[in-house]
């Protein structure tokens, strides 16, 4: 749900990174945080367990600049992929406009892979969001791995829709900027549809 | 997701200020805001130049997105009213119309008893506006046309590139 406000000009957006424990959503976050321009982003905010595990959310705005004089912010999240915290996942998923949702590319997690899809399909029914129609992104991550799996067998286990894809390397950075562009082009295109 | 969207019109902003500020007065409070349950920002007055307010304001939605999620565990629709006491400065979270989270930051200057009284009072104006606001959009989308001019009607990739041009 984007919040429009006229009188101070401005257009926030949400955007959710979702996907199994460990897959990188938090580094996503963190890379795109230290390659920001300071006077374009706000704290990165990690509500997380002593051991840097994720128990609630991260939490960073990111100011885009003007579109047609309106001032463009995304506020991104991510949610825990620990499957115990699905309450918590849920919650988050509230008022969403994009998801990015970020596979763990090594051959043991694809498991994990496919239930965390299933939870989020589900999830977002909860809130009356349909993975079909909402804004959204895959990101294969950690592709730099020994153990990846080939992509042509990611993508036909994981692709949902026509959704666009990126192979990604999150801690250098690859494929995370087009992660987030595809993202955010296709919330914007959707608010220009209304 | 179109239906559920906040839009935010002049005239109802501006009212929405006056009705914070005089709450802040009233209440002998340091800050107020009101932030939509998505976390988003809608107006804050007061001290603010010292706050974080978009960290303030997500940081509430999760909060209080929580306690929603407690409540309906054991059976209630909601916790209405949230109060953190801190050793100098308070927050008093509270829902304004099932909508919209109005966050009253206070210290000694102040009480708990006196914030409660003025919130209650605030939240009726505010949620009248509210009302006014979701009438206003409907009204918009069921004559199809909009008073204002979309902003984002003519969108184009190259709008969107130039976003992302560092």
């Amino acid at each position: 749900m984007s919040f429009i406000n006229y009188s101070s000009r401005e257009i926030n957006c949400k955007i959710v990174y979702y996907g199994p424990g460990l897959c990188g959503k938090t580094t996503n976050l963190q890379y795109i945080y230290e390659k920001t321009n300071p006077t374009a982003k706000g704290k990165l905010i990690s509500l997380a367990t002593e051991t840097d595990r994720t128990l609630f959310f991260d939490f960073l705005p990111l100011d885009l600049g003007t579109v047609r004089g309106f001032k463009t912010r995304f506020h991104l999240y991510t949610v825990p992929g620990q499957v115990f915290y699905d309450a918590s996942r849920k919650l988050i998923l509230k008022g969403v406009d994009g998801v990015v949702y970020v596979a763990d590319s090594q051959e043991a997690r694809m498991d994990a892979n496919a239930e965390s899809l299933q939870n989020l399909v589900s999830n977002l029914q909860d809130h009356g969001f349909d993975l079909k129609t909402i804004p959204y992104v895959l990101q294969l991550n950690k592709r730099d791995l020994p153990t990846a799996v080939p992509l042509e067998e990611m993508l036909k286990t994981l692709r949902y829709k026509d959704e666009p894809y990126y192979e990604a390397v999150a801690p250098k950075g690859i494929g995370v900027f087009d992660t987030l562009k595809a993202c955010a082009k296709q919330v914007l295109l959707e608010l220009s549809k209304k | 997701m179109g239906a559920s969207d906040l839009i935010m019109y002049e005239e109802e902003f501006q009212k929405i200020k006056e009705i914070i500020s005089k709450l802040r007065v009233d209440a002998n409070a340091n800050v107020v805001f009101l932030v939509d349950k998505n976390g988003q920002q809608i107006a804050a007055t007061g001290d603010i130049e010292s706050l974080d307010t978009t960290s303030l304001a997500s940081l509430t939605a999760g909060n209080v997105a929580a306690t929603d999620g407690l409540a309906k565990l054991i059976g209630e629709r909601e916790f209405s009213v949230l109060f953190h006491e801190g050793e100098k400065d308070n927050i008093h979270i509270s829902i304004v119309g099932g909508k919209v989270i109005l966050v009253v930051i206070f210290d000694e200057r102040s009480s708990l008893g006196l914030v409660r009284l003025r919130v209650k009072r605030g939240s009726d104006d505010l949620g009248k506006v509210f009302q006014q606001i979701l009438e206003k959009t409907e009204r918009e989308r069921a004559s199809g046309k909009s008073t204002f001019e979309s902003p984002f009607a003519e969108i184009t990739d190259e709008d969107i590139d130039a976003l992302f041009k560092d």
